[in-house]
């Protein structure tokens, strides 16, 4: 059953048009990842899911909601079930991992109790075990800026889970970390997609990363999608073709069958 | 090797630029004296005796420090008149800021609209406020405090909009994605996060509205500025030169005390 459903999405920046046409669904618990040039249109792609950039026409199904018709509040409660995750972490660098994690129960709050920061003994709890999990229980209170980039990356997870998602939106999650914590992540989001049966939509820069952890990979260019299908049939012609250059220019192996 | 033509022509630009901004200070500088008939020689050689008359009259004296309870008084009012403008106006900017910046603000026409009037109140010199303030209340504290407040109401809405808009945007992004409500994101991620810069900019302000402060005294006659008009206008040079003597002192002592708080802060 599909848990996204994309419709003839198009995006318009003024006169300049980001997206063309994108439709596209999503099966509940499946890693997707989207490639292409920067400035292709991906990040736009992601963010239109969850409106935190509005789209210009097409529509967007989310668990049998259609996200275009919410009104604000009813869309604050939508974007309690979709996590995000960005290439600089978004976090507060000044406060506390837990409070960092904490902030993705917000949503679930009324204005009084979030604006106070009041928590439940439960979500506390819950807080604690999914940075276990994650393997940061040490680093629990320590200050953010005091955290490695993986490490960061890491908050930024747990606070994505502790919203209790049924998506994860990825943004670029391991843009700028180094190759060691960049495998860390990607196998903990491989984790969760596989075992928590959330759904995974990802935007990456490395073709070799996203063929190795998804089940699925859409390529874009110019706004529009150009291959979408099982990562071991992309071929080398086609990820030039998504890249808008040379087959012989594109640092990437193709599976061989 | 000599270096290509390319290379020599970015080189050369680079000079001519170098060469012709200082032509035009150097023109700015000369054509602004022959205008207002600025007499260079005379200016500088006037200073040996300026120095002079400053070490003959402009000196404390017995009579002078006899005013020190008096003046001490006056030092603490504007003292307290500008911290007591600068954390008042910092409340309200704080408040107008988190509706102003790009990266909180509930509608882009509430945004505009606390520009605007940041901008007025910024770009209308104290001093002005003072006269304005002057005409319907008069000569006294409230009148001083108000333009004072006004002054730095403009300037902190200002920078606390520009530290809402670096340091916040990033979190405030996650949360807005999370579903939080727009006042949580506000308390729990914006607040913590801007708290440092707000901190320093608030002790900045009250060391510049101590020196306003002075200022808008002589206008409005009340605090250190009016006893300094007081003494200098009626030729009472050594307590005069007391209480400038006085205000420097506080100056100092004032951003040394803000410069170690601002080493704790951040």
């Amino acid at each position: 059953m599909a848990i996204l459903a994309i419709n003839n999405l198009t995006k318009y920046y003024k006169d300049v048009r980001a997206l063309t046409d994108v439709s596209l669904k999503v099966k509940a618990g499946e890693f997707v990842t989207v490639i292409g040039r920067s400035g292709a249109g991906k990040s736009t792609l992601l963010r239109c899911v969850n409106r935190m950039i509005e789209p210009s026409s097409g529509r967007i199904e989310f668990d049998g909601t259609d996200m275009r018709s919410l009104g604000r509040r009813d869309l604050r409660r939508a974007r309690t079930r979709i996590g995000m995750i960005f290439q600089h972490f978004n976090l507060v660098p000044r406060q506390t991992v837990i409070e960092n994690v904490l902030h993705g129960r917000l949503g679930y709050k009324s204005t009084l109790q979030g604006s106070l920061g009041i928590y439940g003994d439960e979500e506390k709890n819950h807080a604690v075990e999914v940075l276990e999990r994650l393997g940061l229980a040490e680093q629990m209170h320590k200050r953010c800026d005091q955290l490695s980039g993986g490490q960061k990356q890491r908050v930024g997870i747990a606070r994505a889970l502790v919203q209790d998602p049924r998506l994860i939106l990825c943004d670029e999650p391991i843009a700028s970390l180094d190759p060691s914590s960049s495998k860390t992540i990607m196998d903990h989001l491989h984790r969760i997609s596989r075992d928590m049966k959330i759904t995974i939509l990802m935007n990456l820069h490395q073709v070799d990363v996203a063929i190795k952890y998804s089940d699925r990979i859409i390529g874009i260019r110019e706004g529009s999608i150009v291959y979408d299908g099982e990562p071991r049939k992309l071929k080398k012609k086609t990820v030039a073709e998504i890249y808008g250059s040379d087959a012989d220019d594109i640092l990437f192996e193709e599976s061989p069958d | 090797m000599i270096a290509s033509l390319e290379v020599r022509k970015t080189f050369r630009r680079r000079n001519l630029i170098a060469l012709g901004s200082f032509a035009l200070i150097a023109a700015l500088t000369l054509g602004s004296s022959v205008v207002t008939a600025f007499d260079w020689p005379a200016s500088l050689r006037s200073f040996p005796k300026a120095a002079g008359w400053m070490a003959a009259n402009f000196m404390p004296d017995g009579r002078a420090l006899r005013n020190a309870p008096k003046i001490g008084a006056k030092l603490a009012e504007t003292l307290l008149v500008s911290v007591m403008s600068t954390v008042l106006a910092a409340a309200f900017a704080f408040f107008m800021a988190i509706l102003g910046s790009k990266t909180t603000r509930l509608h882009p026409l509430v945004s505009g609209l606390v520009r605007l009037i940041a901008s007025l109140c910024r770009n209308i010199p104290v001093v002005a406020w003072a006269m304005i303030f002057l005409l319907s209340y008069g000569q006294n504290v409230l009148t001083g405090l108000l333009s004072l407040f006004i002054g730095t109401f403009g300037f902190l809405t200002r920078a606390f909009m520009e530290t809402v808009d670096e340091t916040a945007e990033s979190s405030v992004e996650a949360l807005k994605a999370s579903g939080a409500p727009w006042l949580a994101t506000v308390t729990q991620a914006v607040v913590p996060s801007v708290m440092p810069q707000v901190a320093s900019w608030i002790l900045y302000m009250v060391e510049t509205n101590i020196r306003d402060a002075t200022l808008v005294g002589i206008l409005t006659g009340t605090g250190i500025g009016f006893l300094f008009d007081l003494y200098y206008k009626s030729l009472n040079f050594p307590s005069a030169a007391f209480v400038v003597l006085c205000i420097i002192v506080v100056v100092l002592l004032i951003e040394t005390l803000s410069n170690a708080l601002r080493r704790l802060i951040l």
